[in-house]
C-alpha cells in the first residue's frame, strides 16, 4: 500500500510542497505504520465492514462504493450463469439424443461461440444491436437522464440495459456447457446400465430421464469450479456496456491506481465466488443422494 | 506412435483446426519478410482511417504520363460522389420549404434537381422554423454544388518564388487519367488504420505472432507447474500429496482472474512486459492440469507395470518418465492445447482492463483490442479496428478447441461418434 502511496505521489511530485501532500495522505491512509501493522488494521476494519477510503473517489469510503455496484453484478451475472447453464444442459442433451443433423449443427458453433471471449460476443451484441438496429442502449445500466426510484419508467430503463450483457453472457456459457453435457450424455447414453435397461424393455423415455440425471451431477460440479472463470469473463463484458457493476468499478479502481479499491472488489469477488460454490455443493447433496450416503457411512 | 498419428490427421475436426492454425502461424512468420515496416510505426494523421488503396495526390498530379478515356458515366459518378442521397433528400426538404410543389422535385433526376436548386437558393433568405445549424449546413452544400456540371478542366498554378505571383504549371482534364502504376506512391491499408494511425493489418500479425508467444509461454509454464504438482502428489502420495493439493484447492477456489489483476496490478505498469505477463498467467493457471494429472497418476500407480518397474529397482524418476508419463502425454498435450488458448484469453482480458503488457514495445490482440475500446471504435462504427482482432482471437481459440476435441475422439474412443 506504502509502494501505491508512493507511486501517486510519485506523479505529482515536481512542485516542492508534495512531500508535505504526501505525508498528510500516508497518515491519513496509514501508510507509515509498519507493514504487518497495516495489514492487522486492514483485516480488523474489514471484519467490521470498512474497506477503507477509496484513493480516487476520495472522501467516499469502498464499501459504500462497493455496496451500489454488488447489487448490479449479482443481478446480472448469477441469473445469466444459470440460465446459460440451463440452456446449455438442455441443447447439449439434445445433441446427444438426437444426434445426425442437430448434433452436426449445434456442435460447431457452439464450439466456435464457447471459444469467443465474452467481451468478444459482447461488442458483436453491442455492435449488431446497439449501434446497428438501435434496439437497445450501449452503454450504463440505466437511462443517463433518470435517478434511480421505483417507477415504471426506470424500471423498464434498467430491463432495457440489462438484456445486452445478460445475453453476451448467457451465449458464452451455453457454448460450453453444451459441449460439456453432450460429451457426458454420449457416455452415460453407452454405459453399461442403460443396455441393460433397454434388455428389459424399459421404456426409452424413462432412461433417457435417468442417463440425463446422471450426465447432469458432472456438469454441477464443472459450473461450482467454472464459475470462478465465468465470473471474471463477465466482468469484462461489464466493462463493455459500462454496466455500473463490480467490473467497471473495478476498471476505474485500476485506472485511478485505487489500491483499496482493488484489493477490496477482488476480495468481494472471491468471497462471492466462494459462496457461490459453497450453495452449489449444498445443492449437489441433494440432487445426487450418494453424496449424502457416503457422508452418513 | 506413427498409427496414432495417421489417426490423428483422420479425424475431421482435428484437421480443421490444425489447418486454421497453421495458415495463422504461416501468415504471422510470412509476412513480416515480405512487408518490412514497423508494426508500430505511425503513418496517418488523424484516428481510423478506413480501409482501403492510398493514392498520393501531388504525385498523381505530378504524373509523367497522362492518359486520356472517355468514359460516359464519369460525370454521373463524380456527381453522385459529391452528392450524397443525403444530400439531395436535404435539398428536397430546403426546396419544399421554399415553396416548390413535392410533386415537381425528383431526387433522382440530379439535372434537374441541381437547376432547381440554382434557380431558387439563396444563401442569404432564411425559411422561417429552420435552425442556424442547418442554414449553414445548406450553405456548404450549396458551394460544394458549385461547379459540379461543369466541364471545364482544372488548372494547377504553382507560386513563382522570384516574382511571388502564381504562375499556371498545367491543366488537369476531366477525362485525364494516370495508371496507377505510374503513380509514386500508393499504399494499400487493408484493414485502414487504428488510433494511433498504424497500420491494422502490419500491426495485426505482429499482435498475432507476440499474442500467441505469450500464449505458449504461459501454457508451458502453467503446463510444467502443474505436471509436476500432479505427479508428486499423485505418485508420492503421503504428505506430499496433502500438501500439494492443499495448495491447489486454495488456487480452485480463488478465481484465477483475480489473482492475475492483483499480481499484475502489483508488478506496476513499467515492469510488465510481454513476457512477464505470460509467466504470471502461466502461475495462475496451472490448478486444472494438476488435478487431472493427480488423478490420472493416481490410477496408473498401481498398475502392474509400474510395480515391476519399481521392484527392478529403478529410481522413483525413472518411474516417473518412463512408467507413467507416456501414459499421460496424451492427456498433458490436450492440456497444453487448452492452456494456450486459455492464455491468450486471459491476456486479451488482462488487457482490455488496462492491467496487459505496457503499450510502447509491443502490439498485441488484447492491447489492440484495448486501444479500440478506449478510443470507442465500436461506438463510431469503426469496425476495422476491433473486428479482425475479435475474428483472430476466436480463430486461435477456435482452432485450437478443435484440434482438442479431435485428439478427445481419438484417444477416449468412448466420445466417437
Amino acid at each position: 500500500m506504502a509502494a501505491i502511496v508512493a507511486r501517486i505521489a510519485q506523479g505529482m511530485s515536481n512542485s516542492t510542497g508534495m512531500k508535505e501532500v504526501y505525508e498528510q495522505y500516508a497518515t491519513l491512509f496509514g501508510t507509515n505504520k509498519p507493514m504487518l501493522q497495516q495489514f492487522f488494521i486492514y483485516v480488523n476494519n474489514m471484519v467490521h465492514g470498512n474497506f477503507g477510503t477509496s484513493f480516487s473517489q476520495y472522501p467516499r469510503p469502498v464499501a459504500d462504493i462497493l455496496k451500489s455496484s454488488m447489487v448490479w453484478t449479482i443481478s446480472l451475472q448469477f441469473p445469466a450463469i444459470i440460465v446459460g447453464w440451463l440452456i446449455g444442459n438442455v441443447l447439449g442433451a439434445l445433441a446427444a439424443y438426437l444426434k445426425r443433423g442437430f448434433d452436426k449443427v449445434l456442435m460447431p458453433v457452439s464450439i466456435f461461440v464457447s471459444n469467443l471471449p465474452t467481451f468478444g460476443m459482447a461488442i458483436i451484441l453491442l455492435v449488431i444491436f446497439g449501434v446497428g438496429l438501435k434496439w437497445f442502449p450501449t452503454s450504463g445500466g440505466y437511462g443517463f437522464d433518470l435517478i434511480p426510484n421505483l417507477s415504471w419508467k426506470f424500471a423498464w430503463s434498467v430491463f432495457m440495459h440489462y438484456q445486452l450483457p445478460f445475453w453476451s453472457i448467457v451465449l458464452i456459457a451455453i457454448g460450453g456447457q453444451a459441449i460439456g453435457m453432450r460429451s457426458m450424455s454420449i457416455y452415460e447414453l453407452n454405459s453399461d446400465y442403460v443396455k441393460y435397461s433397454r434388455f428389459l424393455g424399459i421404456k426409452d423415455r424413462k432412461i433417457v430421464g435417468y442417463v440425463f440425471r446422471n450426465a447432469m451431477l458432472p456438469q454441477i460440479t464443472g459450473l461450482a469450479l467454472a464459475i470462478g472463470t465465468m465470473v471474471g469473463g463477465a466482468l469484462i463484458a461489464e466493462i463493455i456496456f459500462s454496466y455500473p457493476g463490480l467490473g467497471y468499478t473495478l476498471l476505474n479502481a485500476v485506472m485511478g491506481q485505487d489500491y483499496p479499491m482493488i484489493s477490496a472488489v477482488t476480495l468481494i469477488i472471491t468471497v462471492m465466488v466462494l459462496i457461490a460454490n459453497f450453495l452449489i455443493e449444498i445443492v449437489y447433496g441433494f440432487i445426487d443422494p450418494r453424496i449424502k450416503a457416503a457422508q452418513s457411512d | 506412435m506413427k498409427h496414432t498419428i495417421r489417426q490423428i490427421f483422420h479425424d475431421g475436426k482435428f484437421v480443421v483446426g490444425f489447418v486454421i492454425f497453421i495458415t495463422l502461424l504461416l501468415v504471422v512468420l510470412v509476412y513480416p519478410i515480405f512487408i518490412k515496416d514497423s508494426p508500430l510505426a505511425i503513418i496517418s494523421q488523424g484516428t481510423f482511417v478506413p480501409p482501403g488503396i492510398y493514392v498520393n495526390n501531388y504525385d498523381t498530379i505530378n504524373s509523367p504520363t497522362t492518359y486520356t478515356l472517355m468514359l460516359d458515366n464519369a460525370a454521373a459518378k463524380r456527381i453522385a460522389n459529391k452528392l450524397s442521397n443525403d444530400d439531395r433528400i436535404a435539398m428536397k426538404d430546403w426546396l419544399v420549404a421554399f415553396g416548390i410543389p413535392e410533386s415537381e422535385i425528383d431526387t433522382t433526376n440530379i439535372e434537374k434537381l441541381l437547376d432547381q436548386w440554382g434557380q431558387n437558393y439563396d444563401p442569404m433568405k432564411s425559411v422561417p422554423g429552420m435552425t442556424l445549424a442547418k442554414q449553414r449546413y445548406f450553405q456548404r452544400v450549396n458551394v460544394a454544388l458549385q461547379g459540379i456540371l461543369s466541364t471545364e478542366s482544372l488548372v494547377i498554378a504553382q507560386i513563382n518564388p522570384a516574382t511571388g505571383t502564381m504562375e499556371q504549371t498545367g491543366e488537369i482534364n476531366q477525362s485525364a487519367f494516370v495508371n496507377i502504376n505510374d503513380v509514386a506512391n500508393v499504399r494499400l491499408l487493408p484493414l485502414g488504420t487504428d488510433n494511433f494511425g498504424r497500420d491494422m493489418l502490419t500491426e495485426l500479425v505482429k499482435a498475432t505472432g507476440v499474442s500467441l508467444q505469450i500464449g505458449l509461454v504461459a501454457g508451458l509454464v502453467a503446463t510444467l507447474i502443474g505436471l509436476i504438482l500432479g505427479l508428486l502428489g499423485g505418485y508420492i502420495g503421503g504428505f506430499v500429496d496433502d500438501a500439494t493439493m492443499f495448495i491447489t484447492n486454495i488456487f480452485t477456489v480463488i478465481p484465477s482472474f483475480v489473482l492475475l489483476i492483483l499480481i499484475s496490478f502489483s508488478i506496476g505498469q513499467d515492469k510488465r512486459g510481454a513476457v512477464t505477463i505470460a509467466i504470471v498467467i502461466g502461475l495462475t493457471s496451472w490448478v486444472w492440469t494438476a488435478r487431472a494429472v493427480r488423478s490420472q497418476v493416481i490410477s496408473l500407480r498401481n498398475r502392474d507395470h509400474v510395480n515391476l518397474s519399481k521392484l527392478s529397482g529403478h529410481s522413483t524418476l525413472h518411474v516417473i518418465i518412463s512408467d507413467i508419463l507416456p501414459y499421460i502425454a496424451s492427456y498433458v498435450v490436450m492440456a497444453l492445447i487448452l492452456q494456450i488458448s486459455q492464455g491468450i484469453l486471459a491476456e486479451a482480458g488482462l488487457s482490455i482492463l488496462g492491467l496487459g503488457p505496457r503499450t510502447t514495445e509491443v502490439p498485441t490482440l488484447g492491447l489492440m483490442m484495448n486501444w479500440a475500446m478506449i478510443y470507442q471504435a465500436h461506438i463510431l462504427g469503426k469496425w476495422w479496428a476491433y473486428f479482425p482482432v475479435l475474428l483472430v482471437i476466436a480463430l486461435i481459440t477456435f482452432s485450437m478447441n478443435l484440434m482438442n476435441t479431435g485428439l478427445d475422439q481419438v484417444f477416449n474412443p468412448a466420445l466417437r461418434d
